[in-house]
């Protein structure tokens, strides 16, 4: 009797082990990996829900990719890399092809698997900038921009403002950033910039989380900076402003990266947060045409993930965008490979050929969503564009013009950080002429 | 009336010292070892091996050299997590800078970096006892992740201070594809549990115990305290800083150091709690039940067919999980390993109650 009921439980367990629900043979499974709990999911929320309806739309509205019916698949990563890992691992086996992990985290941790595994790993605007460059990391993407390329999009943005790049010299910058990996990134830039434009660079950590910042602010306010740039996450941001507000320090002079400025930053600071500015690589308005065709098609069908609580921020904007660059990369292998179900090569391929241009996004409902971009071998950031949005309470206000990167002045930094990973892994550079 | 013992002498002093006397025990190993080493490659997919069976190689080890210290020792300490840091970025340094050191040295050598860093830690523990040396190796957890992220040397300067490990060869044997890994991990947890098993059975533990049991009538009957309690601490940490390098070289693959934070210390807490203070076992079905049965839970509801969000899904995980450490711990205290050496007791009078 006990014996029996040890079986089963053994039977069970193998079971559970092993099982998955699979996509159908026509069905292209997209990896969706988020976290709707835990510390970070005021940020994870609308991010996944835009990412679910974007392609909700697109099954409604075209029945698919050119036939073939998109299947999202959420796992809960809770922003953990263990979880992540187990994640991926699960909806690889399930044929995931691209994924997007959403963290620096479990980027770096997935990095190493996705050459073996062919996997794309999306990381977009996040992740490890030195990506970028193909010929040394083929299986991993980070369009449109990396923290680098937005560092560099600050300091033009700080330079228009005071007149001119040559009127920043003998200012001061203040770069307040969350000590983690991802606070760290645009460092190196910010040094590069303020060595060759000769303002001087302050750099203050915040020790993470980030929920104390009253003496950091004091320090700030100490230093009179001209401009601050803020590269916080998380519960850190709304933290940020409050204090800074607390302190009297003026919220015209700070400048938030893109994972500072969301709308659960703001709207968690309150009244200190209004006319904070921030990053973002793709338009952030609530009057856009691709939301109204969202809206159409899917959340009025009542099919929209949450009933469409989140949508139109910029949370919810930035999952569509990946959405789009997923489903756009997929079309592109698709047009190569035949219009079905599109395995890891393929799905690399079509990364890697991606080319949005102007009347391609005008086609798409997309036009002045994003701006045209387009990926190679040698360069899997695209010359993606970033635009400065300021808070104006309820919404996001554009309050420039959409700012190029200096990629060309970066690129050296770009091949030093892909030669350094190279050299640690004993890997070549693969070439780009032949494919 | 399988596990009778009667019949089986020993006619030597080596015989009757062995770690399993019982021949039964012993087939019980060696289908077990077998099953391991042979019987799991032939099934197991790549999942498998990197989402659940390295990542609970990697904590056995830690909750073992955790169980040495806390179970055998008495000494609570909530450091596991940053001396898992110790070892995974000793490991780390010692594999970039000095690149023909074999893969096992460097693994050893991390365990000594993390002993050394694990006695200063461990010096409150002379002073101190109880839960207020666990506050006191807080100390550790916080401030070592603080220190690889301020020195920018322990990460070579990596502007986003991540770590990622080299290619791994190992006298020629290239350890890439996940079952390699596992193998590998599995050999250095089995070497590593066998010298922890003997270590608990000779002087050493007897000492630990001890000091565990009663630290004042250990010193009066010739225990020093101050040799017990640090080389419990040393130990400890030389097997947790292993398991770390285990962790960052086998399992991620890269590491930041607010990884090796607070929650890796509460985790291998609660795998000794629930698998069973002072016991070698315990530390490995502590690490099967507090890493494993959450992602089963999390499986489960596709499974019977109910449609939950994720973000539901996360929450009932938590709760059914939560549930069922009290339902362990109202059942056993004493842990899982307990519940298996009543199992082997019962057996052996079973089919008989008594």
């Amino acid at each position: 009797m006990m014996m029996k009921k040890l079986g089963l439980a053994l039977a069970a367990g193998a079971a559970l082990l092993g099982a998955h629900v699979a996509a159908s043979a026509q069905e292209q499974l997209i990896p969706s990996m988020v976290y709707r709990t835990g510390p970070y999911a005021p940020s994870g929320i609308p991010t996944a829900d835009g990412f679910h309806d974007y392609i909700a739309m697109l099954n409604a509205r075209d029945g698919g990719l050119n036939g073939v019916k998109l299947k999202v698949e959420e796992c809960e990563t809770q922003y953990n890399t263990e979880r992540g890992v187990e994640c991926y691992g699960r909806l690889k086996a399930q044929g995931g092809t691209i994924f997007s992990p959403y963290s620096t985290g479990i980027t770096y941790a997935l990095i190493d698997r996705a050459g073996p595994d062919k996997s794309v790993i999306f990381s977009m605007a996040y992740g490890r900038a030195s990506a970028m460059v193909g010929q040394y990391f083929p299986w991993v993407f980070n369009a449109p921009v990396t923290y680098w390329s937005g560092a560099s999009a600050a300091i033009q943005f700080f330079a228009k403002e005071a007149g001119g790049k040559d009127k920043l010299k003998g200012k001061k910058i203040a770069h307040v950033f969350i000590d983690i990996p991802y606070g760290k990134e645009p460092n190196p830039v910010l040094q590069n910039y303020a060595d060759e434009l000769g303002f001087k660079l302050e750099l203050v950590p915040v020790p993470a989380p980030g929920l104390e910042q009253k003496s950091i602010w004091l320090q700030v306010r100490q230093m009179r900076p001209d401009y601050v740039f803020l590269t916080g996450w998380g519960a850190m941001n709304a933290v940020s402003l409050k204090e800074a507000a607390a302190v009297g320090f003026p919220r015209e002079k700070i400048l938030g990266g893109w994972y500072t400025s969301q709308d659960s930053d703001t709207v968690g600071a309150g009244p200190a947060a209004k006319g904070f500015r921030g990053l973002t690589f793709h338009a952030a308005s609530r009057d856009l045409p691709l939301l109204k065709t969202i809206k159409q098609h899917v959340t009025d069908k009542g099919m929209a993930s949450q009933n469409g609580k989140h949508m139109g921020e910029i949370g919810y904007l930035r999952g569509v965008l990946n959405a789009v660059f997923t489903t756009e990369a997929l079309r592109t292998a698709q047009a190569k490979y035949g219009n079905k179900v599109m395995d890891g090569e393929q799905s690399r391929w079509g990364f890697e050929n991606l080319d949005l241009t102007a009347a391609k996004l005008k086609q798409l409902g997309l036009e002045g969503f994003i701006q045209p971009i387009k990926l190679s071998c040698d360069n899997h950031q695209g010359e993606g564009k970033v635009l400065v949005v300021q808070w104006e309470g309820d919404k996001w206000k554009h309050v420039s013009d959409w700012i190029t990167p200096e990629n060309q002045k970066l690129m050296p930094l770009y091949l030093a950080g892909a030669e350094s990973y190279a050299r640690e892994k004993n890997i070549t550079a693969q070439n780009c002429a032949k494919s | 009336m399988l596990y009778r013992e009667s019949g089986q002498f020993k006619t030597s002093y080596p015989a009757d010292q062995a770690i399993f006397t019982i021949k039964q025990d012993r087939w019980f190993f060696a289908l077990l070892m077998l099953a391991a080493f042979v019987g799991i490659p032939l099934v197991a997919t790549d999942y498998l091996y990197t989402a659940l069976i390295i990542p609970f190689l990697c904590m056995a080890l830690a909750a073992l050299g955790l169980n040495i210290l806390t179970g055998y020792c008495g000494q609570v300490s909530l450091g596991t997590g940053a001396f898992m840091g110790v070892g995974a970025v000793a490991a780390w340094n010692l594999a970039f800078r000095v690149p023909e050191l074999n893969l096992l040295v460097v693994l050893v050598l991390a365990g000594l970096v993390a002993a050394a860093v694990g006695v200063i830690f461990g010096l409150p523990s002379l002073r101190i006892k109880g839960f207020y040396l666990a506050v006191a190796t807080l100390a550790a957890q916080f401030f070592l992740p603080w220190l690889f992220t301020k020195v920018g040397w322990f990460t070579n300067h990596n502007s986003s201070g991540v770590i990622t490990v080299p290619r791994m060869t190992l006298f020629g044997w290239e350890i890439n594809t996940p079952m390699e890994k596992y193998l590998f991990a599995l050999g250095v947890v089995t070497i590593l549990a066998l010298a922890a098993k003997n270590l608990v059975r000779s002087n050493p533990g007897r000492r630990w115990m001890a000091i565990r049991d009663m630290d004042i009538a250990a010193e009066i009957i010739g225990i020093r305290p101050i040799v017990a309690k640090l080389s419990a601490f040393a130990v400890s940490s030389f097997f947790i800083g292993i398991a770390g390098a285990l962790y960052l070289f086998v399992y991620l693959g890269s590491a930041e150091p607010d990884g090796f934070n607070i929650n890796l210390s509460f985790q291998a807490l609660f795998m000794i709690i629930i698998g069973g203070l002072g016991s070698i076992l315990g530390s490995f079905l502590g690490a099967f039940f507090i890493l494993l049965v959450p992602i089963f839970l999390t499986r489960v509801p596709p499974l019977i067919g109910l449609d939950m969000s994720t973000a539901a899904i996360a929450h009932t995980e938590v709760m059914v999980f939560g549930a069922l450490i009290v339902f362990f711990l109202i059942v056993e205290p004493h842990g899982l390993a307990r519940l298996w050496q009543i199992a082997k007791e019962k057996l052996r009078i079973w089919p008989f109650p008594y």
